[in-house]
């Protein structure tokens, strides 16, 4: 018995490592190697105009967090980059929230109609993501521009007697990362979704639960995961944007992604921005041990 | 079905351009080159051109330097040609196999990006001044001050495009530096100027013509042939020359040192430098060309435009853009760091 | 679906409300962008009057038309492989005990999100590179491994998300009936599974179609997606041009949702 049971668990091991080779090739050609040409350029010299030199160098990572003062050559911490790295945790974190707050509802709502209207549902959700980033995202700063489709019509209908500076702030920024980020959120969410038992949820109101409670102690922990998945998708992805704080933000204010395509172009030094975007990767890092733990324990219960 | 799907798969992966005689690659930024021009060369030499776009010196310095591009003609602007040059990526010409080479300007043959023309031929040149809607502010324009020092009116009205070494170099000269300088004096000056002017700005970006046009921007730094679309829309935007120094850039077509179509690049070089050939890429790009007697091609609303046609009392306050030494330029990114944060 | 008392247990109070509200703010900017592609001026943001001449210049335009079809055949591919492996990886751990090197596998699925593109792209640009001067090979095919790869993640989740507590029973009592582990994911676990293969796969097909910077460092010469060649056009000037052949591109997926949605209506 116990013998069969090790060549059960051997066969099934090996099926496993079957099932995930294609998965690990392509990301080990195409995401990890280079990841590791990364992590070996952040700790060589810069280039005179770009790429690097061959000589090793901690100065990047140093960088990262201390400056010294062009002009008097006092040690600080690196202020800018500190504000940068907040601003970017910050607009991503109110992003996923808005993400939630909007795509949750939506993605119940979907899931929630009969069964067969439910993917015509889910693909009006995905058709305005058919059309490109770039125009997508001018569509939505004409929206919100001085002279814009909706400072127009508040001013109209007599909400607002001059217009409201939206666009070149940080809620443009929000928004246009809410737009194009959305699908994210709402995609996982109606995944775990539209398999809900809502027996379980006749069952809790036979028990004189109230709708909110039912939400709360029936509803989100059963589509936890999708939530979850969901939250990731949208997170990380901020926190590394790049077309949209220049464009809806104006490229006042720099997010990470913009500090580090800076480094890479015409700041010409590729080492910082190497050792900015694994300072990044640790960032997101936290987050998604977080969401291993948790998913796990999810995990566990089917063991 | 089946059938559609071995297409689809054909039509992928045999879809490499075949190198045979009659191709050209071309690598240049995005909506710079003429159709017009390009079908014209097509027609006359039977050969097939590809173009491909790249939005950045550093995107097109990257890729070239790391090879198998394919491509055979590159066009950086003048700050960038001796680093292309230094890295060896260009062919070195030779003027004698190009019979329109004389029509080269005087001025734009011996620069100091590639004196004598050894490795580039003259594709587009501008320069990077100020643009100001005169309805809302009515003094002199040729002055940096409306962007670093802005009048009431104009405040929270600015846009500054994102080009460190343009933005950096005018400031620079507003303070009464030097191009490239590594003065930490100047170079102090110069961050506060720029850190107190900044929160007068609204935005710094790029595409902006329409913003000018409408009205939610009332001036800012911008490149000349921008500011002329925008004032073709409302006519009211003026461009102004900063008296106190101004950059002036110029984009230039060379050879790459792999390129694979040589003979092919060499014509279209050649090609390119035909006075009402180069006319036609300034009608397209609406910047002037340096090649001398395009001008009677020219378009009439481009022949007499003040954003083309500098002004005489200003005109000695350009300065050609330089590559700024790497140890200067690396004080630059942190100012402009700073500025951003 | 209402019980028999009126009572429905599927009502949440507001959630209607904010998803018509959600979908209204999805498609006004859609909108604009349909409309704009009709002005008879060069702007994307001034109305001008009304005009086809952006659907006759993109007609014209052989580089938007190749870039248009380029970036559909790139996210096709992308999506199909992207899907297919990670429905394999979802397979693999999912519903399993921990094994060795679970947290490295799932780390390795989910890098190309943690990642920022210019990093991702500048390394692929010297990997790739390499391999083409070796190869002499410049096809789509590296354009097409770079995207299924960061595709790869937008692609496991939803269906992982799917997977997780997805009833075992069935799958169970089909192998304790003597069907074959292929058979039983064949006719149990796929059909389950297809909301989360589907929307993994048009979450991946979205993904490859936005992308800008990975594939302007990896497109070797004349393969501009639509993507990179709107990023050349952002210093310069954007026409509407781009706006009509978003909008010709958005006709053709409702006319394909339409479709889709009469085609499943007759089945039922």
């Amino acid at each position: 018995m116990n013998n069969l049971a090790r060549i059960r668990e051997r066969r099934e091991n090996r099926n496993r490592w079957l099932l995930l080779t294609p998965a690990l090739v392509i990301l080990i050609f195409a995401a990890s190697g280079p990841l590791l040409i990364t992590l070996v350029y952040s700790f060589l010299t810069a280039g005179d105009y770009g790429g690097v030199k061959w000589e090793f160098s901690t100065d990047a990572w140093f960088n990262v967090f201390f400056q010294r003062d062009i002009f008097d050559d006092t040690l600080s911490f690196a202020d800018a980059h500190l504000s940068i790295f907040w601003r970017s945790v910050k607009l991503s974190l109110l992003t996923t929230l808005g993400a939630v707050v909007l795509g949750f509802p939506t993605a119940y709502f979907i899931a929630t109609r009969p069964k067969h209207h439910r993917d015509f549902w889910m693909l009006l959700i995905m058709i305005p993501f058919w059309t490109n980033l770039l125009i997508r995202t001018f569509a939505v700063m004409e929206l919100i521009r001085n002279e814009g489709t909706l400072n127009t019509f508040l001013m109209t209908i007599g909400v607002i007697d001059a217009p409201l500076q939206i666009l070149f702030t940080e809620t443009a920024i929000i928004i246009g990362m809410l737009y194009v980020y959305l699908p994210l959120m709402v995609l996982p969410l109606y995944a775990s979704m539209e398999r809900l038992d809502f027996s379980l949820i006749e069952a809790g109101y036979d028990l004189y639960a109230s709708r909110v409670s039912v939400l709360r102690r029936i509803i989100l922990p059963l589509v936890k995961p999708g939530l979850i998945a969901g939250s990731i998708l949208v997170f990380v992805p901020s926190l590394g944007a790049y077309v949209t704080p220049r464009v809806m933000g104006g490229g006042k204010q720099l997010m990470l992604g913009n500090l580090i395509e800076l480094q890479f172009g015409q700041g010409r030094n590729w080492p910082l921005g190497a050792a900015l975007s694994i300072t990044l990767l640790a960032i997101v890092m936290v987050a998604l041990l977080f969401y291993v733990r948790v998913a796990g324990r999810e995990g566990g219960g089917h063991g | 079905m089946k059938k559609t799907f071995t297409a689809v798969v054909a039509a992928t992966f045999v879809a490499a351009p075949a190198f045979a005689e009659g191709t050209l690659n071309i690598y240049n930024w995005g909506n710079y080159t003429s159709p017009e021009m390009i079908e014209k060369f097509e027609k006359e030499y039977d050969i097939d051109v590809t173009i491909t776009d790249y939005d950045s010196n550093d995107t097109a310095l990257a890729k070239i330097k790391a090879g198998g591009h394919g491509y055979d003609i590159v066009v950086p602007s003048g700050t960038y040609i001796p680093i292309f040059v230094g890295e060896g990526l260009l062919m070195e010409l030779d003027p004698a196999e190009f019979k329109n080479f004389g029509n080269i300007d005087a001025r734009w043959m011996d620069v100091a990006f590639d004196p004598g023309r050894k490795y580039s031929v003259p594709w587009q040149w501008g320069t990077v001044g100020v643009t100001v809607n005169t309805s809302v502010y009515g003094g002199d324009i040729n002055d940096a001050a409306l962007v670093f020092d802005p009048p009431e009116e104009l405040k929270g009205k600015i846009n500054v495009v994102p080009e460190m070494n343009d933005v950096m170099g005018m400031a620079i000269h507003y303070v009464g530096g030097k191009t490239c300088t590594g003065d930490k004096d100047v170079l102090k000056k110069v961050r506060d100027v720029l850190v107190n002017a900044k929160k007068n700005w609204l935005s710094m970006d790029y595409g902006n013509i329409e913003k000018y046009a409408k009205g939610d921007l009332a001036a800012g730094v911008n490149w000349n042939g921008a500011s002329m679309r925008a004032r073709l829309q409302n006519k009211d935007i003026a461009f102004g020359y900063p008296k106190t120094g101004y950059p002036v850039w110029m984009d230039n077509a060379a050879i790459l040192a792999d390129a694979q179509n040589v003979e092919n690049a060499k014509l279209f070089l050649d090609f390119i430098m035909v006075p009402e050939n180069a006319a036609m890429l300034s009608k397209f790009a609406r910047y002037a060309n340096g090649i001398s007697g395009s001008e009677e091609f020219m378009p009439e609303d481009m022949k007499s435009a003040p954003e083309i046609v500098v002004p005489a009392e200003v005109k000695d306050a350009a300065y050609i853009a330089e590559t700024c030494p790497p140890e200067v330029s690396k004080i630059y990114t942190q100012i402009w760091t700073e500025l951003q944060k | 679906m209402a019980s028999d008392t009126g009572f429905d247990v599927k009502r949440q109070y507001g959630f209607s409300t904010i998803a018509v509200i959600c979908f209204v703010s999805l498609y006004l900017p859609v909108i604009l962008l349909v409309v704009y592609s009709f002005n008879a001026g060069s702007s994307v943001a001034i109305w001008e009057g009304f005009s086809l001449q952006w659907y006759r210049s993109a007609w014209a335009n052989d580089q938007v038309q190749d870039a248009t079809i380029r970036s559909l055949v790139i996210a096709f591919w992308a999506a199909l492989i992207s899907t297919s492996v990670a429905v394999l990886a979802a397979l693999a751990t999912t519903r399993v005990r921990r094994f060795r090197g679970y947290s490295a596998v799932f780390a390795a699925i989910n890098q190309p999100l943690m990642v920022p593109e210019i990093v991702t792209a500048v390394a692929l640009l010297i990997f790739f590179a390499g391999i083409k001067v070796q190869t002499g090979y410049t096809g789509l095919g590296y354009l097409i491994l770079a995207h299924s790869a960061f595709c790869i993640p937008f692609a496991y989740l939803p269906i992982r998300a799917r997977l997780q507590g997805m009833d075992l029973t069935l799958e169970q009592a089909a192998a304790d009936l003597y069907a074959s582990s292929f058979q039983v994911f064949r006719r149990i676990t796929l059909p389950q599974l297809w909301p989360g293969i589907l929307a993994g796969a048009m979450l991946a097909f979205v993904i490859s179609l936005d992308d800008v910077v990975i594939t302007e460092f990896v497109k070797s010469a004349g393969q501009d997606t639509l993507p990179t060649y709107m990023l050349g056009q952002l210093r310069r000037v954007v026409t509407p041009e781009v706006n009509a052949i978003s909008t010709v591109l958005l006709a053709l997926s409702v006319t394909m949702v339409i479709a889709f949605f009469f085609v499943t209506r007759i089945r039922k």
